[in-house]
């Protein structure tokens, strides 16, 4: 199969990434580890470089020339994330370490302000571990109840269940867009609309999410949307919270410290406005402007280019690994991103890992961070495949012989 | 046998591969050949959690000796463990204790005992030495 892609020149892309021209034990890398974290574009790197170079100093207090630039840089990375996913104000983007920090400032300030003993919060089988455990702490801390959605063989949210399990008493429902384990894209839309019929807030986990298609969290009408920089091509260790304007003034502050206050005294303390007042002590000011730089690359590509290339990619693969005698896909539901989970007869997912990996090519292996829905589909584990606009028609081809070759080995 | 001579013996052996598959074709070999743990055993109670795959040790002293037995769910694991309880069983706890375990490191093996890699085998390493520890007291 010919790397070709309709949508972009998909050797100039690969070209901008300069992690995929490396080897790996001996083989051209094939990197399919993309729900896991992203690879860089040099426009990435270089402005990390070009921070540290030219622009450092710290942001938002100094008077000096350097100090504006930087704050300005920073800053302007958040309006391009604001952009990005169509908020409508930038103050409403709250710079985090990731994904799972989004989630847990919410968990706790959410907790303070508005969970009552007896009050209930739904989430689904399918959550990763990170967003299971935090309401699990908020619920015990509460006496609050954690309500879990079902899914079907497929790996589809059973809606009607979720439709039984809700009700006036449910204060908030956190549900992720796309499975990092299954692929499965998630009914949002619905999901929030139910919610908000019932008077809930809603909490959309979007890590698996952002990097591969468009959101629009105005449309969406969610009051959180959460993800993280480095699945998105971005730095790691910065991520990012979305949140209503008038929700996050009504949350109390998450951590004190520099920056997130107006005034200080030993009496009283009043604090920043937004998004400061979330954000305290000096943030990740390099990693900002990095995930600003990944955001106008993905905007060059087209995330819609993005979207109909990966669905394609995920099309080839699910057929051609179909020809592998014993394969048994796990996450079949109708509407899926560019992941891939398998299990071939009874070989265990770990070894064949082991195996491809020293023919080059780099999967994820084990229960993925959501042990719940591992038990619920009865298996230890997958191997998975997730993909990115930069891989290619193929390396899946490659992929595909490599775990047959390991499958031959292993039986 | 000393611990340090089946060591040896075992560096001997893989000295003939020149590939990485090479290796896991052997160790694959190994954890099919071995039946290594009495399913009685194979509970949680004798489970080495890893992220990756589990683990399942037991011990038991014989005539001085102490004799390990060990399974896990993946293939290759279970190889290297064949090949860990070759090295550590039927040895004396204070043999066991004195030795420190080197053919995985000259073997090219040495990352599947990465923390990171979280496959149980660390762990079970730690729990034959404890094991040792553990006999070595009864003893007194």
């Amino acid at each position: 199969m010919n790397n070709q892609s309709t949508y972009f020149d998909i050797e100039k892309v690969r070209a901008d990434f300069p992690i995929l021209n490396t080897s790996v034990n001996g083989k051209p890398l094939i990197y399919f580890d993309n729900g896991a974290t992203s690879q860089k574009p040099t426009a990435v790197i270089t402005a990390i470089n070009n921070f540290y170079s030219h622009q450092n100093s710290n942001i938002h207090r100094g008077v000096h020339t350097l100090s504006q630039n930087a704050t300005n840089a920073f800053e302007e990375a958040r309006k391009k994330v604001q952009l990005f996913v169509n908020a409508e104000h930038n103050h409403e983007i709250i710079f985090t370490r990731g994904t799972t920090e989004s989630i847990n400032l919410i968990a706790h300030t959410f907790r303070k302000q508005f969970l009552k003993k007896g009050d209930e919060i739904i989430i689904s089988t399918m959550e990763h571990h990170s967003n299971i455990v935090p309401w699990q702490l908020v619920c015990e801390e509460n006496e609050a109840v954690l309500k879990v959605i079902p899914i079907n063989d497929k790996g589809e949210l059973l809606i009607d269940e979720y439709k039984k399990l809700i009700s006036s008493k449910t204060k908030l429902v956190s549900i992720t867009h796309v499975s990092n384990t299954l692929g499965t894209i998630n009914p949002i839309e619905e999901i929030i609309k139910i919610a908000k019929e019932n008077g809930a807030y809603t909490l959309i986990d979007g890590a698996q999410a952002v990097p591969h298609t468009k959101i629009d969290v105005q449309k969406l009408d969610c009051d959180f949307y959460v993800f993280s920089g480095h699945k998105m091509y971005g730095p790691t260790g910065i991520g990012v919270l979305y949140g209503k304007e008038k929700i996050l003034n009504n949350l109390p502050p998450y951590q004190g410290g520099g920056d997130m206050i107006k005034t200080v005294s030993f009496e009283k303390t009043t604090y920043n406005e937004l998004p400061h007042k979330f954000e305290a002590g000096t943030p990740h000011i390099a990693g900002g402007i990095g995930l600003g730089v990944a955001v106008d690359y993905m905007n060059n590509i087209g995330i819609e280019n993005i979207e109909a290339y990966e669905q394609e990619l995920l099309t080839y693969a699910t057929t051609q690994i179909k020809t592998i005698n014993g394969i048994r896909i796990i996450g079949e539901a109708q509407k899926k991103a560019g992941v891939l989970s398998f299990l071939v007869n009874n070989t265990h997912p770990s070894d064949i890992g082991l195996i491809i990996d020293k023919l080059g090519v780099a999967i994820r292996t084990g229960h993925h961070c959501t042990e719940p829905l591992m038990n619920r589909l009865g298996i230890p584990g997958t191997a998975r495949a997730s993909f990115s606009f930069y891989n290619t028609k193929k390396e899946i081809d490659i992929f595909v012989d490599a775990v047959s070759k390991a499958v031959k080995m292993l039986a | 046998m000393t611990i340090n001579s089946i060591q040896n013996e075992i560096i001997e052996e893989f000295s003939v591969f020149s590939e990485w598959l090479e290796k896991y074709e052997y160790l694959i070999e190994l954890g099919k050949d071995l039946p290594l743990i009495d399913d009685k055993f194979k509970k949680d109670e004798y489970l080495i959690k890893g992220c990756q795959s589990k683990v399942w040790l037991h011990a038991e002293l014989i005539d001085g000796n102490i004799k390990f037995t060990a399974d896990s769910d993946a293939i290759i694991t279970k190889g290297i463990i064949g090949l860990v309880i070759r090295v550590f069983s039927d040895h004396t706890p204070q043999e066991i204790i004195d030795t420190d375990l080197y053919f995985i490191d000259k073997i090219g093996l040495q990352e599947h005992l990465s923390p990171t890699r979280s496959n149980g085998l660390l762990a079970m390493l730690k729990q034959i030495k404890m094991y040792a520890l553990a006999f070595q007291a009864k003893q007194k």
